[in-house]
């Protein structure tokens, strides 16, 4: 932590440390601060006055259909994305880690989309899959299907489903194929040895090795669904229709911009600031001990 | 490569190429969208293939304002907006948590793991979860609609504060040593062995912060109003909502490509500092 050789103690490291303490304590700290104390009040309508209620807010939400629908909608959003992206990737990254030449060519044509910000991806993809003038909705018209993420709950979450997904596929991809070519030849050549076929090296031998890249992604993926989807729902569905792609992050930015409820946007933050602290232990303790095998 | 198995080896190249096709659709739909006219955009099938209209919808969108009708700030306007944004909160991160990181690494003094513990926890509270809140500070600080308020909120930051304490114990304890005994100053030595010593490590932040501060979404849509103040990156979701009533296709996958094409050439270009900065400072 500390290095053994150091410097004396003066005003100096407090200079040092003085912006990145002020950015915190008046951007992070005292913002997260209010939002905490916030959550225990109810505003009336015209904000002219505020009640001290402890925990009326959270029991609210807890009571709520639409905040509990919003919960497990955002757990169906991050598994369906982390599992879209990650096996996906998983496959490209197998293929690729057996490319002798063109490897980077490839890593460089599968990286980029980690570069584009998600309310871009979101726009894509909903100019892709426009009702009226799309792509994708033409061709299945053809099959029969009709697509009108604007009237359909279950398309509309496929599309910023698919969006999120693509958009990840880069970064699960760099890890996987970083891990893949980490793994020692000889492993992999002593399976082949005792007769393993490729398919099943992979399973027997690649997959289990890679496993504490999975459970980090995991991780990852997660965190990206959770809070960094926010412009791919904002773009794309508004949340819509009908609450059918509400997820946490975009209600609480719509109870306190749109509908203007204080406290409840407050709980509602108190929440996710607790889920946060939760991944970030999880990170933390389980990044730091490697899977042993 | 194991053993030899041609066929197998085709297998692979062609679930790549499929691969890289499928990541590579919607871009491609974009851009052929760009090089049509207003026109062809309005009749499905959408093209598949790139029309001749590329220069004509460039210069529209880069400078003209956008879509035809609306009250928007030129795009090159919003690109220079998403350009000082991107660049102060890299430079503004990479400062800040450098000076920390030499503090704590470096010096013993009372309070400084309490300082520790107090930038971990910037890792906690992402802006997501504390929107509202932040909003009142930047509001009450008179910093909306200004490049400081897009940027100094964001500018906190544990990963590279890490980062940087990794990289800094990494260095022997000699170095510290001889600079000592040749009478250096701490903050000579940070300038003249740290910074140097850590070059690759800030140019690989580098990458990964410009492409952080150019997609921020949900700050800057918060706290610009003004539209001589908006990014690049906020202005699709406006063009979207324009688009209900009159789609202009081509200009907004235009806009799009736009707003992609900066920090997608930062990390095509400098790949190798862009995977190091995106490996070391998520461990």
């Amino acid at each position: 932590m500390l290095k053994r050789v150091h410097f004396q103690s003066s005003i100096l490291p407090y200079l040092l440390v003085a912006p990145q303490i002020v950015i915190t304590l008046v951007f992070f700290i005292w913002p997260a601060s209010q939002a905490v104390y916030q959550s225990f009040l109810i505003e009336d309508a015209f904000g002219l006055s505020t009640e001290f209620v402890w925990f009326e807010n959270f029991e609210y939400l807890f009571g709520d259909e639409l905040y509990l629908d919003s919960f497990l909608r955002t757990l169906f959003f991050s598994a369906a994305v982390a599992f879209m992206s990650m096996s996906f990737a998983l496959i490209l990254a197998g293929f690729a880690d057996r490319v002798v030449r063109g490897a980077t060519t490839y890593r460089t044509l599968l990286i980029w989309p980690y570069a584009v910000a998600p309310v871009l991806a979101g726009a894509l993809w909903v100019f892709m899959f426009n009702p009226t003038l799309g792509i994708f909705p033409y061709f299945l018209g053809f099959l029969g299907y009709d697509w009108n993420h604007y009237l359909n709950g279950n398309q509309a979450m496929l599309l910023v489903i698919m969006a999120a997904a693509w958009k990840q596929v880069a970064y699960n991809f760099l890890f996987y194929l970083a891990a893949m070519q980490a793994i020692p030849r000889s492993i992999i050549e002593a399976g082949a040895i005792d007769g393993a076929r490729p398919l099943r090296r992979f399973w027997t031998l690649i997959f289990p090795l890679v496993s504490p890249t999975t459970f980090f992604l995991l991780v990852i993926n997660a965190v990206y669904a959770f809070f960094d989807t926010f412009g791919i729902i904002h773009a794309v569905t508004q949340g819509g229709p009908a609450n059918s792609t509400t997820i946490l992050v975009y209600k609480v930015f719509n109870d306190g911009f749109v509908g203007l409820d204080l406290g409840g946007s407050a709980a509602q933050s108190v929440i996710l600031m607790f889920l946060v602290i939760v991944m970030t232990f999880i990170q933390f303790r389980y990044i730091e001990n490697k899977v042993e095998y | 490569m194991v053993e030899n198995r041609p066929i197998l080896n085709i297998v692979t190249h062609l679930v790549l190429i499929l691969g890289v096709a499928i990541v590579a659709l919607p871009i491609w739909i974009t851009f052929v969208a760009s090089t049509h006219e207003e026109t062809r955009m309005l009749q499905a099938p959408l093209p598949l293939l790139p029309g001749g209209f590329f220069v004509e919808n460039f210069k529209q969108t880069f400078f003209g304002s956008g879509l035809s009708g609306s009250q928007s700030a030129p795009v090159w306007r919003m690109l220079l907006n998403s350009l000082s944004m991107a660049l102060m909160i890299a430079f503004g991160k990479i400062s800040i948590s450098l000076l920390s990181a030499f503090a704590i690494v470096y010096f013993k003094f009372p309070f400084r793991m309490g300082f520790f513990w107090m930038i971990f926890i910037t890792l906690m509270l992402p802006v997501e979860v504390r929107i509202l809140p932040t909003f009142e500070v930047v509001a009450d600080l008179g910093l909306l609609n200004s490049y400081w308020g897009l940027s100094v909120p964001l500018i906190a930051s544990a990963t590279a504060t890490f980062m940087f304490r990794q990289v800094f114990l990494t260095i022997p304890d000699e170095m510290l040593e001889s600079a000592r005994i040749d009478g250096a100053k701490p903050m000579q030595f940070f300038w003249d062995i740290l910074l140097p010593l850590s070059r690759t490590n800030i140019a690989a932040l580098f990458v990964i912060l410009f492409i952080y501060g150019w997609n921020q979404y949900l700050w800057p849509l918060l706290i610009t109003t003004d539209t001589d103040m908006t990014t690049i990156v906020m202005s699709i979701k406006q063009m979207l909502e324009a688009a209900e009533q009159s789609p202009q296709w081509n200009i907004i996958m235009m806009t799009a490509l736009l707003a992609m094409l900066p920090p997608v050439f930062v990390v095509v270009a400098m790949q190798k500092l862009f995977v190091k900065g995106l490996t070391e400072t998520d461990k």
